[in-house]
C-alpha cells in the first residue's frame, strides 16, 4: 500500500521555492508533508499533499520537471521510540531506507513517516505485520 | 651573431626555396594521382591532369581535401604507398567520434623528425641539449613528434609523457633537462607545480619550452616565461599534415615558420575556396609535398590564419604564419585535445532520459581549462532521490569521458531551460577568450 509523492526539479536560483508555494496557493492544493533534498547544483523538493494530480499538472503547466514516486506513509506512536520501532522492524527485514521524512499528524498521539525504500512491498508487509498502520491515498486527500 | 639554423634550407634564397616546392609539388601530384583512387576520381572530377601542375599557382586547379573525405576512406583509403613501406601510425579525434589515421614511411618519420629538430634548434637547441617531452606520447604525435626531433638533432630526448606532475618537477630536477615540450596550460601547471614544491626556477637548468597543441595567448607566454625562468617558443602542427612541427617560432617570435620545402601552405577565402593574397586572413591550407604515406591535396586545416614573407630577424627565409586566430568550424580545443560539440551530442543521443538539449561552457580555472555540459533531462526522469540524478550525471561523465579524452563535468537541468533558438543553436560558450 503506498502514496504518490511529488517531487519538483528545483535548480538553485532565488525564488523557485516562493513561485512552486505560490502555484499550489493558486490551485488551492494543500501540503501534507514536505521535505528539501539540497545540493550544490540543485534542490529536490518533495511533497505529499492532498490532491496530487491537480498539484502535478499545475506545475508542469508552470514549466516544472516532476517525478511521481510512489511511497510507503506509516502510522507511527508520537512518543520517544516511536519511530525506532518502525526502523528496527524494516532492518530486521533486511530493507534499505532511501530517504524518510517525518510528520505529525492531526489525530492526537500519531505521527506519520513517508519512507522511499528498495521494496515497498516487502516493507508495507513486515510494517502491517508489526501493527504500524499505512496511510492510503484517500486518507491522505482527507 | 646569426642564430643556430638546423637545416640550410630555412635560410635558402625565396627562389631556390620555390623551384624546390614545385618539383616536389609535381612529383607528389603524380604520386598520388597514381597510387590513391580518391584523388585520381577527385581530378578527374575538377577536369585537372597531373601534367597541367606546371606552376605553383596550379596548385590552386586542384580540389581541396576535407576532413570528411579521411573519415570516409578511414582508415587506409587515402594512403599512397602499401602497407608493407608504412612503418608507423598515428591518429586524432573527428567530429563523430570517428579517429582519422595518419601512416608514416620511415622516410615520413625522417621528414618529420628534421621538422621537429628545426623547432627545437630554433628554441636555442642543440645537441648537446636534454629534451623533456611531456606531452602524451601514444597514437597523439606530440609526444612522438618532438622526441623524433631531439633525436634527429642528436639531443637527448626524455619521454616522460604527460601527468605525474611532481615527478615531473623531480625528472626536470635531476635531468637537468634544458628544454621542456608540452602543451602550454601543462606548462604552466608545471611551473605552478614547481612553486608550490619550493623549488626555485634557477634549481631547474630549463632555457627554453616549446608549448604548442593548443592556442595560447601572449599573456599566457609571459606567465610561463617567469613561472619556469625560460624563453617560451610555439609550434603549430596537425595529425593529418604531419604532426607537431608544421611550423615554429624562431627568437624574434612574432609568427612560426612553415617547413614550406614539405608543406605548401595557401590560405584560402573559407566560403568560396579562392586563393588570397600573403597578408590576408583566411583559412589555412596545406599541401604534403614530400610525404610518401600519407600525402594530402590542399588539405582544409579549418584554422584562421596570415602568412608574411617579411624579412625576418633570425635570418630564415621560409614563409611565416601568425598563431591560428580562430577555426572556421566549431571545434574547441579543450587541454589540448579536438573536441566537436557534436561529439557530445551523439553521446547525449545513446543516453536514455536526457535529451540533446545541452549547452557547453569552456574556461580556464589556475590555467587548466574546464568543460562543463548542461543537459537538459527528459520529462520522464525519475530523479526524487538525489543519489539517481548523480548517477544520471556520472553515466554521461563516463560516456563523454570515453569518447572525447578527458573529462567533463554534467550537469543536469530541467526540460526547456537550455535556451533554443531561431536556426543554430548557442550551444557552446567559451569564457577563455583565447583568440
Amino acid at each position: 500500500m503506498t502514496i504518490k509523492q511529488l517531487s519538483v526539479f528545483v535548480e538553485n536560483k532565488q525564488g523557485r521555492l516562493s513561485e512552486i508555494t505560490g502555484i499550489l496557493q493558486d490551485t488551492g492544493v494543500d501540503i501534507r508533508a514536505l521535505s528539501l533534498a539540497d545540493t550544490t547544483d540543485f534542490g529536490i523538493l518533495r511533497l505529499i499533499v492532498d490532491k496530487e494530480e491537480a498539484a502535478e499538472a499545475a506545475l508542469r503547466g508552470a514549466g516544472f520537471t516532476v517525478s511521481l514516486t510512489p511511497v510507503i506513509a506509516a502510522g507511527i506512536a508520537d512518543r520517544p521510540g516511536g519511530l525506532a520501532e518502525a526502523m528496527a522492524v524494516l532492518r530486521d527485514g533486511g530493507i534499505s531506507v532511501e530517504y524518510m521524512y517525518a510528520f505529525i499528524s492531526r489525530r492526537k498521539e500519531m505521527a506519520y513517516v513517508i519512507l522511499r525504500v528498495d521494496d515497498n512491498g516487502r516493507a508495507a508487509e513486515l510494517l502491517q505485520k508489526a501493527a504500524f498502520p499505512l496511510l492510503t491515498e484517500a486518507e491522505i486527500a482527507e | 651573431m646569426r642564430e643556430r639554423i638546423w637545416n640550410p634550407i630555412e635560410t635558402a634564397p625565396v627562389e631556390e626555396i620555390k623551384a624546390l616546392q614545385l618539383a616536389r609539388l609535381i612529383h607528389n601530384v603524380y604520386h598520388v594521382y597514381e597510387n590513391v583512387p580518391h584523388y585520381r576520381r577527385r581530378m578527374d572530377e575538377a577536369g585537372v591532369k597531373p601534367e597541367d601542375i606546371r606552376t605553383l599557382a596550379d596548385l590552386a586547379k586542384l580540389p581541396f581535401t576535407y576532413k570528411q573525405d579521411l573519415r570516409d576512406t578511414y582508415p587506409y583509403g587515402l594512403f599512397a604507398v602499401p602497407m608493407k613501406e608504412v612503418v608507423e601510425l598515428h591518429a586524432s579525434s573527428g567530429t563523430t567520434g570517428k579517429q582519422i589515421v595518419a601512416g608514416y614511411t620511415q622516410r615520413d618519420l625522417d621528414i618529420w623528425g628534421d621538422c621537429a629538430a628545426r623547432a627545437i634548434v630554433a628554441a636555442g637547441g642543440s645537441p648537446k641539449s636534454k629534451v623533456h617531452v611531456s606531452y602524451g606520447y601514444g597514437l597523439f604525435t606530440g609526444g612522438m613528434g618532438l622526441h623524433y626531433g631531439a633525436q634527429t638533432l642528436g639531443a637527448v630526448a626524455i619521454p616522460v609523457s604527460s601527468g605525474n606532475t611532481k615527478r615531473q618537477v623531480q625528472i626536470l630536477q635531476d635531468f637537468k633537462s634544458d628544454i621542456l615540450c608540452c602543451t602550454p596550460s601543462y606548462a604552466t601547471y608545471i611551473g605552478e607545480t614547481l612553486r608550490e614544491m619550493g623549488v626555485k626556477p634557477d634549481e631547474i637548468k630549463l632555457s627554453a619550452g616549446i608549448f604548442g597543441a593548443e592556442p595560447w595567448t601572449e599573456d599566457s607566454r609571459r606567465n610561463i616565461e617567469a613561472l619556469l625562468g625560460i624563453k617560451a617558443y610555439d609550434i603549430y602542427g596537425l595529425t593529418e599534415i604531419i604532426g607537431p612541427g608544421v611550423a615554429y617560432e624562431c627568437s624574434e617570435q612574432t609568427g612560426m615558420h612553415i617547413c614550406e620545402d614539405h608543406f605548401l601552405p595557401e590560405i584560402i577565402d573559407p566560403d568560396t575556396g579562392e586563393v588570397l593574397p600573403e597578408g590576408t586572413p583566411g583559412e589555412l591550407v596545406f599541401t604534403c609535398i614530400t610525404k610518401e604515406a600519407f600525402p594530402l591535396l590542399r588539405y582544409r586545416t579549418r584554422d584562421i590564419a596570415t602568412l608574411s614573407r617579411e624579412k625576418c630577424s633570425c635570418g630564415r627565409t621560409l614563409i611565416k604564419m601568425t598563431k591560428p586566430r580562430g577555426r572556421t568550424d566549431d571545434m574547441l580545443i579543450i587541454r589540448g585535445v579536438n573536441v566537436f560539440p557534436s561529439q557530445i551530442e551523439t553521446v547525449l543521443f545513446q543516453t536514455s532520459q536526457t535529451s540533446p538539449h545541452y549547452l557547453i561552457t569552456v574556461d580556464r580555472v589556475n590555467n587548466t581549462d574546464t568543460l562543463d555540459i548542461q543537459v537538459e533531462m527528459t520529462d520522464d526522469f525519475q530523479f526524487d532521490a538525489v543519489r539517481l540524478v548523480e548517477q544520471k550525471q556520472r553515466e554521461i561523465e563516463a560516456a563523454l569521458q570515453s569518447t572525447l579524452g578527458l573529462s567533463p563535468k554534467v550537469r543536469l537541468v530541467s526540460p526547456k531551460t537550455i535556451q533554443r533558438s531561431e536556426g543554430k543553436a548557442k550551444r557552446v560558450i567559451d569564457k577563455r577568450q583565447l583568440y
